[in-house]
């Protein structure tokens, strides 16, 4: 298979894992691990106050976790609602985390959580400038994506239905345009796939990488199922490479005609 | 009244952030600040003087998707 290449970083899996509602922190890192994934996401919250042990403040002991595992994290802006909130959790990120690359999610409405493309365009545009490698949760929608690129970002990351319900491809039509429109970008469908045959779509329909959480912290082996999507992922791809035939109307024998014998 | 709006729950006055991050047990913590909205790098938190109202938020990387 070819190797993605994001923000000038060469990554060997297509499959970009989340970290978020898995049963044990155990499945967690045995989802990660048997994924093969390189990067997963992550988020910024609240650390408990007070005097208590390392490992009793949830985000040192996940923070030792991500280590333990080894993988690269992509972390989010997940929850922000104004380009400010969002732009200062990028900070807050690059700091705790040592990498300029950020998911940037800006949310305009809380119950699809359907990006706010106006917020997400002006905080991409600043954070390019401030040094970051922008990943935005974007819609398929072509003119937000045109001026995303223009602002500096270099991957799209376009929804495939609302992050966390599992509808799937809910706009085939829309991701095809999008993947014709910007050949060269790398194209990331994150959020609303639900199996992996849809994530095996996608790819097969040309995306560069797909990027989930529930689909497999909520199934009911999630182990079993990051497997399944890591293999669903990569069929995908190396469908997309061998290009698929083309739909016919009809049926058409693949036996051939010549030869057959005469017995009626 | 001279109090810190501190991730959401109230607390004592301290005299700048990094003494806040002491007196909470975090002073070697994988955590980041914000000071009323505004990122406060590590490096700025000794010269970060807090007044009282303040709202600081102070982070860690955890589960997310």
């Amino acid at each position: 298979m070819s190797q993605l290449s994001l923000y000038q970083e060469t990554v060997q899996s297509r499959f970009l894992l989340g970290t978020a509602r898995y049963p044990s922190p155990a499945s967690l890192e045995k989802a990660v691990k048997i994924s093969d994934c390189d990067i997963v996401t992550v988020s910024l919250r609240r650390e408990k106050l007070g005097f208590s042990h390392h490992n009793e403040r949830p985000g040192q002991s996940f923070w030792s976790l991500i280590q333990k595992i080894g993988v690269r994290v992509l972390p989010n802006t997940a929850g922000c609602f104004s380009v400010q909130e969002a732009v200062t959790t990028a900070h807050m990120a690059r700091e705790l985390m040592g990498t300029s690359w950020i998911k940037l999610e800006v949310i305009g409405d809380e119950h699809s959580l359907h990006p706010d493309v106006f917020g997400l365009v002006e905080a991409a545009r600043i954070l390019t400038e401030d040094g970051f490698s922008v990943f935005p949760y974007t819609t398929t929608d072509l003119g937000v994506a045109e001026r995303l690129l223009q602002v500096g970002c270099q991957v799209l990351m376009p929804w495939a239905s609302p992050i966390g319900s599992g509808q799937g491809l809910s706009d085939v039509a829309a991701l095809e345009a999008m993947r014709a429109s910007f050949p060269n970008v790398p194209l990331i469908v994150d959020a609303g796939i639900g199996r992996p045959s849809q994530a095996a779509e996608a790819m097969e329909m040309g995306f560069d990488a797909v990027l989930l959480n529930t689909a497999v912290a909520r199934a009911g082996n999630p182990i079993q199922m990051a497997l399944a999507f890591s293999k669903a992922i990569e069929a995908g791809h190396l469908a997309y490479q061998a290009d698929c035939m083309e739909p016919y109307k009809g049926g058409m024998a693949s036996s051939p005609i010549i030869g057959k014998a005469c017995l009626g | 009244m001279t109090i810190l709006h501190v991730n959401g729950e109230t607390r004592p006055l301290s005299p700048t952030l990094t003494e806040l991050l002491k007196e909470l047990g975090l002073g070697d913590a994988v955590v980041a600040t914000a000071l009323n909205g505004h990122f406060v790098a590590a490096d700025d938190r000794d010269v970060a003087t807090l007044r009282s109202g303040d709202a600081i938020e102070i982070l860690a990387p955890l589960q997310g998707g």
